[in-house]
């Protein structure tokens, strides 16, 4: 083989060689191959078990070529705390929407983390309720408009953004918590290690892993994908800062340069 | 093993897990069914097997559905307000084919009502409380030797149709204490769970254990195929119990406490002479229905005893020969509302005076 025909990009092991149904600019895609590559890296896509969520991302199991269990809205961390009881020595993740996780799902992520389950948490935040058409988030930022806050968000009618990956730095149950974003390459490289960071967190065995990815909704946000990823640095981050919050390896509590920015 | 026992209701259903081989209890607090989670916080981690106390009864339903998903055998209990709470994840668990034992301690409401034995639960139990048209398989022990048995069969039955099970009692089967003989599980063959999730491992093609179907009549097809394991149901599993029927000319039928306390009306009804035989449903879901139509072929009058205003007598009603009539007594519960054998016997009595 010459250097020609040396590849210098293969698709993960862990993904399906198919086309995704995601809309155009939308970064689950992108997600998804992080977390593929993160199971390459530990070689665990044979004993990975993945617990879909409702929304954009339920079709984790026409992508992921692992076995996978789908759970109702918002309840994936409880379904992954009885998959990962039943079969402790297997790598068990949640793939989840901010509507999912931060607003019907908050008293099953706050609880799964402060049991220090042994799970990696993989959280997805474009602000908006996707799948159901871009209706306000508890994510969504002060003054967004979306399909339920039509005159944009009002913080004193509908609170503040919720600050997730912060939240649940709080709990003892969690081992390692940061959040990244997919909008630059320089970025992706970041996510990409702290999503494996995340994984490892679970391959040895040491708690709760949370990983927010700052992610974007072309399609609701009513921007071309380009003006996507440019909303993403220019109002999305102010509000939810990047970086590793919790570390089992580093110091625990401070935030620490782990992911750009 | 041929020792007996002196325990609870609610004690039985878990010792009766256990030596079904559940290994893993997932629940929330909640009277009067609290012994059951003490239960086996107790007797779990000596056994090798998992006890959590979940945050919420929407936490515990989900934990069983993912602990289910893995082919283990796992339990929740509630009672009826938390049972409410389960609702999502059972129609989620019927929908993705996952055996389970959810028991159902059932208390009085709606709402928060209070804390005495209930029959009210059972539309929510048989007819799917949760949405999307589905059912449970239901079984209603009346009393602590059955708290035991059935929740092994429940088991079984779980594992063997892929549907799952509720345990319906009440906090009188619950909180009362009577003998109880422990037995081994009885052998049975069930099918491999060929569908587990567990990590692909080996296989080349991957597990989804999943209720989400988009394409154009995968639903319905999905939805025919869990109907048709209804239909086996109705025909190979519903159980009863029938006392002197064979020359009855009223046939009285109750469930779970009512029953006990209609066993006693009924041997005062032989005593003083009445021609009265009892059918007593075992399987809720599947209703024995056939049971009453064999005997109303005679018996021409069938009363309906039950702890609410009427809601097991609608299946009574559907079940009998054409030209029976069915006739209901009842009382929503509460304190005090416990009907007495002379009570139900009064009732007896007047409608076998009654001329059809």
């Amino acid at each position: 083989m010459n250097d020609m025909e040396t590849p210098v990009f293969l698709a993960p092991r862990s993904l399906k060689k198919v086309i995704t149904h995601f809309c155009p600019g939308c970064q689950h895609g992108s997600v998804h191959r992080l977390v593929a590559e993160a199971l390459d890296h530990f070689s665990v896509q044979e004993r990975t078990i993945g617990v879909a969520s409702v929304g954009c991302s339920v079709f984790l199991y026409e992508y992921f070529d692992i076995d996978v269990v789908e759970s109702p809205h918002g309840r994936a961390p409880a379904v992954a705390t009885g998959v990962k009881r039943a079969r402790p020595d297997r790598i068990v993740f949640t793939y989840q929407g901010d509507g999912d996780l931060a607003a019907i799902g908050t008293s099953e992520i706050i609880h799964a983390a402060n049991r220090g389950e042994d799970l990696t948490v993989v959280f997805v935040n474009n602000t908006t309720y996707g799948m159901t058409g871009g209706q306000m988030a508890p994510t969504t930022l002060a003054g967004q408009k979306t399909s339920t806050s039509p005159y944009g968000r009002d913080i004193a009618n509908d609170g503040r953004p919720m600050r997730m990956a912060e939240l649940l730095t709080q709990l003892d149950g969690t081992a390692f918590s940061a959040r990244v974003a997919v909008n630059t390459p320089r970025n992706v490289l970041a996510a990409a290690k702290v999503m494996r960071k995340a994984f490892q967190t679970q391959v040895e065995g040491r708690g709760f892993a949370f990983v927010e990815i700052l992610a974007t909704c072309p399609t609701n946000w009513g921007l071309s994908p380009l003006q996507a990823n440019e909303r993403i640095a220019a109002e999305m981050i102010p509000c939810f800062p990047l970086g590793t919050f919790k570390d089992w390896a580093g110091a625990d509590g401070a935030a620490s340069a782990g992911a750009g920015q | 093993m041929d020792q007996r026992l002196f325990v609870k209701g609610n004690e039985a259903v878990a010792m009766g897990a256990l030596a079904a081989g559940c290994r893993y209890y997932f629940g929330y607090p909640i009277t009067p069914q609290s012994d059951i989670p003490e239960y086996m916080a107790r007797e779990l981690p000596p056994l090798g097997g998992t006890f959590i106390q979940a945050e919420s009864e929407i936490g515990a339903i989900n934990m069983l559905l993912g602990a289910s998903a893995c082919g283990v055998r796992a339990m929740t209990s509630s009672s009826s307000p938390g049972i409410s709470l389960k609702q999502e994840g059972l129609s989620y668990m019927a929908g993705s084919e996952l055996p389970g034992l959810v028991v159902n301690i059932c208390r009085s409401g709606p709402g928060l009502g209070g804390i005495d034995a209930s029959q009210a639960d059972y539309f929510q139990a048989v007819k799917g409380g949760g949405h999307g048209g589905y059912h449970l398989i239901v079984l209603a022990p009346h009393s602590v030797q059955e708290m035991y048995d059935l929740a092994m069969l429940a088991f079984d039955l779980s594992d063997q149709y892929r549907i799952p099970a509720m345990l319906l009692g009440d906090s009188v089967i619950g909180q009362m204490k009577e003998a109880l003989t422990p037995h081994a599980r009885p052998q049975v063959t069930l099918p491999a769970k060929d569908w587990a999730v567990e990590g692909k491992g080996t296989r080349s093609a991957q597990r989804i254990v999943k209720s989400l179907y988009l394409g154009d009549g995968e639903l319905e097809a999905h939805n025919w195929k869990l109907h048709r394991r209804y239909e086996l149901l109705r025909e190979h599993e519903a159980r009863w119990e029938a006392l002197d029927v064979e020359d009855a000319e009223l046939i009285v039928t109750a469930f779970g406490v009512t029953a006990r306390i209609a066993k006693s009306a009924v041997r005062m009804a032989r005593a003083a002479g009445l021609k009265v035989g009892m059918i007593r449903p075992i399987t809720l879901f599947p209703f024995p229905g056939a049971a009453f139509a064999e005997a109303t072929r005679n018996a021409k009058k069938v009363l309906c005893f039950e702890l609410n205003t009427g809601q097991m007598v609608e299946d009574v009603r559907l079940s009998v020969a054409r030209d029976a009539d069915v006739y209901f007594y009842g009382r929503p519960p509460g304190a005090g509302s416990l009907p007495t054998p002379e009570e139900l016997y009064a009732q007896i009595a007047a409608y076998c005076r009654r001329s059809a």
